[in-house]
């Protein structure tokens, strides 16, 4: 296998990255909500570990999308310009836009968790 | 003339669509005409949204406008960029972001713990609402599809289902929360001024899901606490002939089996409970006047009024029956 298509494949990995990150944190948040309420907080009980856990998730989602966007963005500018690194770049620039996206998307979630203090 | 003609038409027309718009704001079943904390603060939300909204198109027209009128000249080469980004991008996030901020703090209030120790219970069923008062200590007064609230006071409903999804939903009092059966959730209401409203099922649960509604009275303290130990107590036994008449034929055609009439042998469960039924705004769910008219209609006719109910037709009943029977349900009060 030449190195331009070693390259192409982890690209094309790095693009399912993102919306990945986005999954993973929109289901943690949700299950550990529902567990944390169902068997330990109560339906009238206080959602503080979920907010903390919320805050970490939410922190690792966003600095995992920071390091993903970063590489696209690298990917998008060094490819050479002409139809050489055409594909390349946009895949880069896809990494890049989809990083943005899940990160909007995570925050929002996340958002709940600021306004929302109990299980009721 | 004939502008002017055309004119005249024109403003009649906006005058006539601009009535009718507002006479959908109000009435007993609008959220925009509120008489209750959620409600009001759900008002409060669309004629937000529907100021920026209105803002947004305006803008839009306004560039559409100044796009045709401008003289044309070569734009720069980073103008189409910074609008697609500006207005694609920018602007959406921070519109939404501002809205949703703004919708969830509403929230907390509306779903925090109600300080009156009143619960009811209301659970869905194919196509009517059982309606539980539990008091403290004492056996629950159970009703149907109607709902009487006191002005002023926080009462939390737990909601639950018997067979399929419903929601429940009184658009001027609160915003609507599903019925799911196995599950029991709920919903604080708060009535802020006395009148009658309608609620509704906002869950398409069958054939007659449009057909289960209900009243619900708000009143003042007294009169509230003066219904509800009226409520409580077994029905008074039938006077008039004709009643009397009604109550032997309830208990003979097997009425009992599925309703129940606190005080007398009828103590069926399936059904709506009919103890003081003569005495509620509507029969069959919002469907009839509960007038004896009403009862007839309805006991002769369920699956015309209601397709799909469980109620089983009694058209086979001579005439004079159905109307003693009437006169004896309109008498529960």
């Amino acid at each position: 296998m030449t190195t331009e298509h070693q390259e192409q494949r982890e690209s094309l990995w790095i693009l399912t990255a993102a919306p990945a990150i986005w999954l993973s944190h929109f289901l943690l948040s949700y299950i550990t909500g529902a567990i944390w309420c169902a068997k330990f907080a109560g339906s009238d009980g206080s959602l503080g570990a979920v907010r903390v856990a919320m805050a970490v998730y939410t922190s690792v989602a966003l600095g995992g999308l920071a390091l993903i966007g970063w590489r696209g963005r690298r990917r998008t500018s060094a490819s050479p310009r002409g139809e050489a690194g055409a594909s390349d770049r946009f895949l880069g620039h896809a990494s890049l836009l989809l990083s943005g996206l899940a990160a909007v998307a995570i925050l929002y979630a996340s958002l709940v968790a600021v306004f929302i203090r109990s299980c009721r | 003339m004939g502008n002017n003609v055309n004119r005249g038409w024109a403003a009649i027309g906006a005058l006539v669509a601009g009535t009718s718009a507002l006479v959908g704001c109000s009435g007993p079943q609008s959220t925009l005409d509120p008489a209750g904390r959620g409600a009001a603060r759900i008002a409060e939300l669309f004629w937000g949204m529907t100021a920026g909204a209105v803002a947004i198109w305006a803008a839009m027209i306004g560039l559409a406008l100044y796009t045709v009128a401008r003289r044309r000249t070569e734009p720069s080469p980073r103008a189409p960029a910074l609008l697609i980004v500006g207005g694609g991008v920018v602007l959406p996030i921070v519109v939404l972001t501002g809205l949703l901020a703004w919708g969830l703090a509403a929230l907390p209030p509306l779903l925090a713990a109600s300080d009156s120790d009143r619960t009811i219970v209301v659970t869905g069923e194919q196509f009517w609402w059982r309606v539980r008062y539990l008091v403290p200590g004492g056996e629950a007064v159970e009703l149907a599809n109607e709902l009487r609230l006191p002005v002023g006071e926080a009462v939390e409903l737990q909601l639950e289902s018997r067979d399929v999804i419903h929601s429940f939903w009184v658009p001027a009092l609160g915003g609507k929360v599903d019925m799911i059966p196995g599950r029991r959730t709920r919903l604080t209401l708060e009535p802020t001024r006395t009148g009658v409203f309608r609620g509704v099922c906002a869950e398409y649960c069958g054939t007659s899901h449009a057909r289960m509604a209900f009243a619900v009275v708000v009143s003042d303290e007294q009169e509230f606490a003066r219904w509800l130990a009226q409520q409580a107590e077994p029905a008074r036994p039938a006077t008039e002939p004709l009643a009397v008449r009604g109550q032997e034929l309830f208990v003979r055609s097997g009425c009992g089996a599925c309703h129940t009439v606190r005080g007398t042998v009828a103590d069926g469960v399936i059904a709506p409970n009919l103890t003081h039924v003569g005495g509620r705004l509507s029969v069959g769910a919002g469907l009839l006047a509960s007038e004896p008219d009403g009862f007839q209609h309805w006991i002769a006719a369920p699956e015309r009024l209601k397709p799909g109910s469980a109620m089983p037709s009694f058209a086979m009943l001579p005439a004079d029956d159905l109307q003693a029977l009437a006169a004896y349900l309109e008498g529960l009060e």
